[in-house]
């Protein structure tokens, strides 16, 4: 059994003017097991990450990740977007399992 | 329901009263009069992500807190919010003033306890096992409503034999190596230990995300770390000698703001 | 009180000393790597040789706990359909296994760049390795000090 994706948190300027780059920010609770851990009896805990990440802008990828069990508990991924236009950001988490959790957020245009 | 700022104003008269009819202590000297928090011995790094709300893991913890004031649990059909209404109100500097006297259960309590107190008593709910997620989601969630304001825990009148109590669980040499706390976070503050460099071991960051365990953790777990630290034998979290002691160790760190949650290593 | 003021502001100073110096002391990056790690780029570059340069990797030169360690890389670039950055991998040197991330960027991002937080075992060289549009690849190497809690629970 995977272990819960958490809620997201995502941040990003709710209006931008066109031609900025704005930074988006996300963060989601989640235990990131490696796989290389043992229980008290010495089993090994199975891995279980996040192992990608995706941002698309009206549909359209803008941003993805790979993780591997390197990246920390509970993930915090940031990157840039230069704002064009008005729409609307989706973000997708994906486990081990293959189960997702979505956050979508609207830019507008200042 | 407006019932509960009259019971506590009842509760704290009480325990002024009894602190007239002892006639009072003398007043304790603390040991480090002008204290400094854990955030002094924290990196550049480690601060740059407690001090940025968005960043800090534990704010995770705090919105579930949030979500679960509101959640109605237990068979008197009732959530936190149905008698302490807006937690960012009603829950301003609870934390700052907590562990403290509950004059009905002439003991003192952690906010942790205070917590399951509610949902035991008042909720019909079980209680949330002690440093568990649940538990300290709402603790941190509570706490937070208390950041920036100065630890002002009261050990007067009845509170005080149990404030001596965690004096002297502080001051008592334990385990293998025969320290106290003191012998690190008094002696040692600012030096290094193996890799760790010692705080004063103040309290008014918790709960705290630490990157070591890499989820939130309540003050007593790392009680724990730290007997276990000299090799000897810890006693249970939510236990008496731990709730006395995080009471002595809130009244070291009087006067420092609360912080929690912050983010230590 | 003195004898207690002391070792804290000597502790404060060495911190100091260690948490301010955020510039980094990039490592050449044909130094050595561990197998692991030099073959997880080997089957990234092919025939290609990365290039050193426009690639900044910023991480702690000392990190108080190898759970969470924050890091960010950026790539000149001016990020158009015609010139941009297609992916940064990374990689962490001596940890088990050397993966730690790849970044898939487009040039709707406007600057090639991205913040995360990495887990590393010990002490140890990070590596970014960047794959440009014309498939030219840029190279770049910082060390992180980690300074694992032998103490404290
Ligand atoms: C049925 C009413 C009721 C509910 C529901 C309730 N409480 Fe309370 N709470 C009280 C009363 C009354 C007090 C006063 C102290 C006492 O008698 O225990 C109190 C005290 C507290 C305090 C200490 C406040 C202070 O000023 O020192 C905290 C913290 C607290 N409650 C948290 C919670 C949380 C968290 C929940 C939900 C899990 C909750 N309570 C649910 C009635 C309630
Ligand atoms: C062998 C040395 C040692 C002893 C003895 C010791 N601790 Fe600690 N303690 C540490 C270390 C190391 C840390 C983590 C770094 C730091 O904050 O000092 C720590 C951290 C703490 C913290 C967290 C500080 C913060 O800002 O997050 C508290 C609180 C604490 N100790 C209380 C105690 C108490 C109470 C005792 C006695 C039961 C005790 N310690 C005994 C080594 C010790």
């Amino acid at each position: 059994m995977a272990a819960p994706i958490g809620q997201p948190r995502v941040r990003i300027p709710a209006q931008a003017r066109a031609g900025e780059v704005i930074e988006v920010r996300t963060l989601i609770s989640h235990i990131m097991e490696t796989g290389q851990r043992r229980d008290q009896a010495g089993a090994v805990i199975p891995r279980d990450i996040i192992k990608r990440f995706e941002a698309k802008f009206d549909g359209q990828l803008v941003f993805a990740m790979d993780l591997a069990p390197a990246i920390s508990a509970n993930p915090y991924i940031a990157f840039p977007f230069k704002v064009e236009k008005a729409g609307t950001f989706e973000f997708t988490w994906t486990n081990d399992a293959g189960e997702q959790r979505k956050a979508t957020n609207e830019i507008k245009l200042a | 329901m407006g019932k509960v700022a009259g019971l506590t104003l009842g509760g704290a008269a009480l325990a002024a009263g009894l602190a007239l009819a002892q006639g009072g202590a003398p007043e304790p000297q603390r040991a480090i009069p002008d204290p400094q928090s854990g955030r002094h011995f924290a990196t550049p790094e480690t601060l740059a992500i407690q001090d940025d709300d968005f960043q800090n893991p534990a704010m995770l913890w705090a919105e579930e807190g949030e979500a679960a004031w509101s959640r109605v649990e237990g068979t008197a059909g009732q959530s936190c919010a149905s008698c302490h209404n807006d937690g960012t109100q009603t829950m301003r500097g609870v934390r700052a003033r907590m562990p403290a006297y509950h004059a009905r259960l002439n003991r003192v309590v952690t906010l942790e306890q205070q917590i399951n107190i509610c949902r035991t008593e008042r909720m019909g709910a079980p209680a949330l096992p002690v440093d568990s997620r649940p538990l300290n989601a709402i603790t941190t969630y509570v706490a937070l409503q208390s950041r920036g304001m100065p630890v002002n825990v009261d050990i007067s009148g009845p509170a005080r034999p149990f404030f001596d109590a965690g004096e002297r669980f502080y001051n008592t040499r334990r385990g293998q190596l025969d320290m106290r706390c003191g012998s690190c976070h008094e002696d040692n503050y600012g030096r290094s230990l193996r890799a760790d460099l010692l705080s004063q071991g103040m309290s008014n960051g918790f709960p705290t995300y630490r990157l070591k365990e890499q989820r939130v953790i309540s003050l007593q777990f790392r009680l724990q770390g730290c007997v276990n630290d000299v090799r000897g034998e810890a006693p249970p979290m939510g236990g008496e000698e731990f709730t006395n002691l995080e009471f002595y160790l809130a009244w070291r760190a009087q006067g420092l703001p609360v912080e929690s949650p912050s983010v230590r290593r | 009180m003195d004898t207690i003021a002391t070792p804290t502001r000597r502790g404060m100073l060495a911190l100091a000393a260690g948490g301010v110096a955020i510039t980094l002391l990039p490592r050449p990056a044909s130094a050595q790597l561990a197998a692991p790690t030099q073959a997880a780029i080997d089957r990234i570059r092919g025939g290609r040789t990365p290039q050193e340069g426009r690639v900044t990797l910023r991480v702690p030169p000392i990190a108080e706990n190898g759970n969470t360690v924050p890091l960010t890389v950026s790539v000149e670039s001016p990020m158009t359909t015609a010139d941009h950055v297609k992916a940064i991998h990374v990689f962490a040197d001596r940890n088990p296994t050397p993966d730690i991330a790849t970044f898939h960027m487009t040039p709707a991002m406007g600057r090639a760049s991205a913040d995360t937080r990495i887990r590393l075992g010990q002490t140890q060289d990070v590596v970014a390795l960047a794959e440009m549009s014309d498939g030219s690849l840029f190279i770049a190497r910082a060390e992180v000090k980690v300074t694992i809690g032998g103490c404290g629970g």
